[in-house]
């Protein structure tokens, strides 16, 4: 392989990982505070896909405008979810909150195909996305310079209301005990509604960029996407939004890097995107930023 | 005394089996036949599969890699080496498999050398996996369902791909399948109330106090998760000698998550609920195709929406887990004590539920 | 008093016809409503819908009924939706799978029925072969990855090929291995092989070594999702040479998601609306963009064929026994459908291979290839 091609596959890379990333960050916020593995996030993800498309192509909003619109309605969908699915399951054993968001899982994403159709629908590209660049012969997407950039606005968002505001404080304290907390007059369940509309929002951000560098979006378009960024923030170390971030760029690196290492391997390349999620699980269950398991008697 | 009276009831219900099957072999057209066998293949696997989630209360997500396994088993093993040359056309296939096909005649050998295939999977992904907790092992198992689905696809050599494995004799009928759930259901019953179910039960109740008290907690969960990954290799054949082909899409995630709707709707850790909703779900599967076909009651019409079955089904899932969770039978057990002292209008004593002995 | 008569003749008479209209003749239709390809059975279906409003929907003097039965895209569904309709339904012959997968599994049942199946757009060659009840009314993979190997090869002077394929796909890995068996056959050389899965939608890493070994033509016999996306990321990568895919590619889909990305991409065809010489065929395409107010498509055309090729052997078989229906489809010769004219040999239609070619946010009639 010539350097040209390396560089290329790692520019690839690095533009597949950052959109993992965006995604993994909602993913490993709502696990971070909650322990919950939110099953649902890749489909709440198609869902700010589709708010999206319905505002922009059938509405003819601004894009400005469809944005924001399509995060606050996402995050209210996640708020929905929480209330509705999660929370009276709260104090239940873990077992059944991680079957219910199966649950909810396979229910947004068959009432997708039931409501809106099987069938994938194009997306409605912003412009400054569309355009592509020739970098000293490197070809780069639009989309694929911008998604970095907003990935770490966020996150610096993100890490900024965590750790300098109240909500923040009062969502660290929710991910350290949740019983404590409470009797700390915490609102409890204002901070965890607060945490899922966070993490929808930043969904529909990922749903955006995604469907904007592949503009095509079907009800399960939500899976593997999604399935990659947890593996993502697994791999950063889950509940650390940090390690989410790199979590997501290794695996998206990973991945375009196999095929160009083993181009006959081609066919494989999920599979070594899981394999590392096991191999993770086992000898880094914490991942590389991760904060050891405390097991509670 | 009290055994004999059991050991003849259970004898009494073999046989009223064997005559129920012997009729309906007979007398069943294939429409409901098919469903029967569905029906007992489902009670393989959700009893099997219950044995995890249900007994030790780890969540796997796995299964249909395990059935998979099994399936793709059976298939390489009974389909006549004529066929083998015919359907593997665009690689061939390797050797030994190449040369070689069971007869019919040793379909049992062919069921038991699936389920080892899918039980040494389930050691391979067990013994790395099973240290880890709660929702990591759900992961993992996942994953590795995962992996075998690519698996399937790429190893054309092996699986013939996408392409799938067609002309395989259809030897599963209401003898295979219902005795498979028959002899599935007496071995896990047996497992579940020895004393290494009792183990299995104290790990889910309390893992660090299992292991406080001596429990070997991942051997427990090990033996747990082999036997529940042969079981379903055995499933997983019996469906495919039923319905004559295997293609990777036939093992999915959804299968995955039918048999997880079985196991909860029965009530996580009930053998009897597993068997029974089994039964249910795959009836139920068939009634609710009214729901997405076209209704004409003259003054209602009902367009009909393709796929609503699968929106009611996780819909359902949901809301048992939020307001029913201990299922239709909850722990609850089926034995003979609980059915003479109904006849006997007794009330039957808490702690027997449990034992059967 | 008169008016009771008359009342009582009218009432007499629309009682009396109703006796008189007989017992439907049912046609089993075998779907993918739901599930990973629910668009075929969706668009088979709509195809059906329009041919039962073009054609007079009965044959023997009774009524043709058609009954629907989701198979959710899953195999084992697809066996029982058939067991259901044969045995419950009573169906005379049935049209679906439109996928090769699922016929698979659906044509062992009605083989052991003597019910005659017929896929639409089941191109698999497993799909009739060494089967007597199963049927197609499109052509077989095999012939179409040959033609698209020789139009390659001879049409647009290619010398050199890459190929990327989904490995999840049963049509879509058959199609690609014909097309490199057919080019190497030719004295072309396959520059790069790569496959990809079905629900990816990143390729670019595949797209690159592509790029590198910088072929003269880019076949993907994938289905439009894919191709739409491998055409939109191939053009962000730069890629220059043709990209020529299968009939999985013909959805108005491949142009709303690709926009300028899948110009001049060419693929081969069941159809196009120019080759549709016959006056059936115009007309469907006409009650098709009044019915659904969009472009018709191949999926939907050829389902409708299926139709017509049944109702033609029932017509001819001049019964509704399904052995005889049977042998009526395999004896069909130059019947006219929406399609144009069909044959059936050994159970497969012998059809002409249309190539069309994405132009102006079009699917254009590039040429016909003939069956040799």
């Amino acid at each position: 392989m010539s350097i040209e091609i390396f560089i290329q596959q790692l520019l690839n890379g690095i533009s597949l990982g950052s959109l993992y990333s965006l995604i993994a960050i909602g993913y490993t916020m709502v696990y971070g505070i909650l322990a919950l593995i939110n099953f649902a996030h890749g489909d709440i993800f198609m869902i700010g896909a589709y708010i999206a498309f319905f505002a922009v192509a059938i509405y003819a909003l601004p894009w400005w405008l469809a944005a924001i619109l399509t995060i606050i309605l996402t995050a209210c969908v996640g708020m929905l979810i929480e209330r509705v699915a999660y929370r009276p399951l709260r104090d239940e054993p873990r077992i059944s909150l991680l079957i219910t968001a199966v649950g909810v899982a396979f229910f947004i994403e068959n009432l997708a195909i039931v409501t809106l159709g099987a069938r994938p629908k194009g997306f409605p590209v912003p412009a400054m996305m569309a355009t592509n660049f020739d970098i000293y012969g490197f070809r780069i997407s639009g989309v694929s310079i911008w998604v970095p950039i907003l990935t770490i606005c966020l996150l610096a968002g993100l890490l900024y209301i965590i750790y300098r505001t109240k909500i923040g404080m009062a969502m660290r304290a929710v991910a350290k005990d949740i019983e404590a907390t409470r009797l700390m007059g915490v609102n409890v369940d204002r901070v965890i509604m607060y945490t899922f509309a966070i993490g929808s929002g930043l969904a529909a951000a990922g749903g955006m960029m995604w469907a904007s560098k592949y503009p095509q979006i079907q009800p399960l378009m939500g899976m593997y996407p999604g399935w990659k960024a947890f593996t993502a923030a697994v791999v950063g170390g889950i509940g650390n939004i940090t390690g989410a971030m790199i979590g997501g760029l290794i695996i998206g690196v990973v991945e375009i890097m196999t095929v160009a290492f083993f181009p006959t391997l081609s066919g494989f390349r999920d599979a070594f995107v899981f394999a590392i999620l096991i191999i993770f699980l086992l000898v880094k269950p914490t991942g590389l930023m991760g904060e050891p398991l405390k097991e509670k008697v | 005394m009290k055994q004999r009276t059991h050991l003849l009831l259970s004898i009494a219900s073999i046989v009223l089996l064997v005559a129920i099957i012997w009729w309906a072999d007979g007398n069943l057209n294939a429409y409901y036949t098919r469903i029967a066998n569905t029906a007992a293949i489902y009670i393989v696997a959700a009893v099997s599969y219950n044995l995890i989630n249900g007994t030790v209360g780890a969540l796997s997500l796995g299964p249909n890699g395990f059935m998979a396994l099994g399936g793709y088993t059976i298939a390489l093993l009974m389909l006549p080496v004529m066929q083998k040359q015919m359907v593997f056309f665009l690689e061939p296939l390797i050797w030994p498999f190449s040369e070689f096909s069971l007869p019919p005649s040793l379909y049992l050998v062919g069921l038991i050398i699936s389920g080892i295939v899918a039980a040494i999977g389930a050691f391979l992904i067990g013994w790395p996996c099973l240290r880890l907790k709660g929702d990591y092992l759900a992961i993992a198992t996942f994953g590795f369902g995962e992996i075998i689905f690519v698996l399937a696809n790429n190893m054309l050599f092996l699986t013939n791909g996408a392409l799938g494995i067609k002309g395989l004799p259809e030897l599963t009928n209401l003898w295979w399948s219902w005795g498979m759930a028959a002899a599935t259901i007496f071995l896990i019953k047996n497992i579940v109330n020895s004393s290494y179910g009792r183990a299995m039960r104290a790990v889910r109740d309390n893992e660090v106090a299992a292991e406080a008290m001596g429990i070997n907690v991942t051997r427990i969960k090990m033996l747990a998760f082999v036997t529940s990954g042969f079981f379903g290799g055995i499933s997983g054949a019996l469906m495919v000698m039923l319905i004559s082909t295997i293609s990777p899409t036939l093992f999915m995630f959804t299968m995955t998550f039918n048999l997880l709707i079985i196991v909860v709707l029965g009530g996580l850790g009930s053998i009897t609920g597993a068997a029974v909703t089994a039964v249910l779900f795959s009836v139920l599967q068939e009634v609710l195709r009214t729901v997405e076909s076209p209704l004409n009651l003259g003054f209602i019409q009902w367009p009909g929406i393709p796929g609503m079955r699968m929106v009611v089904f996780s819909i359902l899932l949901i809301l048992m887990m939020l307001f029913y969770r201990r299922g239709l039978f909850g722990s609850w057990e089926f034995s003979w004590e609980w059915l003479l002292s109904k006849l006997r209008r007794k009330e039957v004593p808490q702690c027997q539920q449990q034992t059967n002995k | 008093m008169r008016r009771i008569i008359l009342l009582t003749v009218i009432a007499l008479s629309i009682l009396s016809m109703s006796a008189i209209a007989a017992e439907p003749i049912k046609i089993g239709v075998n779907m993918e409503m739901t599930g990973a390809v629910a668009a075929y059975g969706q668009m088979g279906w709509e195809g059906l819908q329009v041919a039962s409003e073009l054609i007079p929907m009965e044959v023997l003097g009774r009524p043709i009924e058609l009954v629907l039965v989701d198979n959710k895209s899953d195999r084992v569904e697809a066996a029982t939706a058939t067991t259901r309709l044969i045995e419950r339904d009573k169906v005379v012959a049935i049209i679906g799978t439109m996928t090769s997968g699922n016929m698979l599994a659906a044509g062992a049942i009605a083989e052991n029925y003597k019910v005659p199946m017929i896929g639409p757009s089941t191109t698999n060659v497993l799909v009739t072969q060494g089967k007597k009840f199963s049927f197609r009314a499109c052509f077989r993979d095999d012939y179409q990855g040959q033609v698209a190997a020789r139009f390659a090869y001879n049409e647009l002077g290619a010398r050199t090929a890459a190929v990327l394929s989904d490995i999840n796909q049963d049509y879509c890995v058959a199609l690609g291995k014909e097309f490199v068996n057919e080019f190497k056959r030719l004295g072309g050389r396959i520059v790069a092989e790569q496959y990809v899965r079905t629900g990816d939608q990143d390729f670019s890493a595949q797209l690159t070594i592509v790029k590198n070994a910088n072929p003269d033509v880019l076949y993907v016999p994938n289905y439009y999702t894919e191709n739409a996306l491998i055409a939109i990321q191939a053009k962000a990568l730069g890629i220059k040479a043709p990209i020529l895919s299968g009939d999985g590619a013909d959805a108005p889909e491949l142009i709303a998601i690709g926009k300028d990305a899948v110009e001049g991409l060419m693929h081969t065809a069941f159809w196009h609306e120019k080759a549709a010489t016959n006056e059936l065929g115009k007309q469907y395409v006409e009650a098709y963009r009044k019915k659904f107010n969009k472009e018709p498509n191949a999926f939907g055309v050829l389902a409708a064929d299926s139709l017509l090729i049944v109702i033609d052997a029932i017509k001819r078989a001049g019964s509704t026994d399904p052995v005889k229906i049977r042998d009526a489809m395999e004896a069909t010769k130059d019947l006219d459908v929406f399609t144009g004219k069909v044959t059936i040999q050994n159970g497969d239609a012998i059809k002409s291979v249309v190539i069309r070619e994405v132009r102006n946010g079009q699917f254009d009639y590039l040429t016909t290839v003939h069956p040799d």
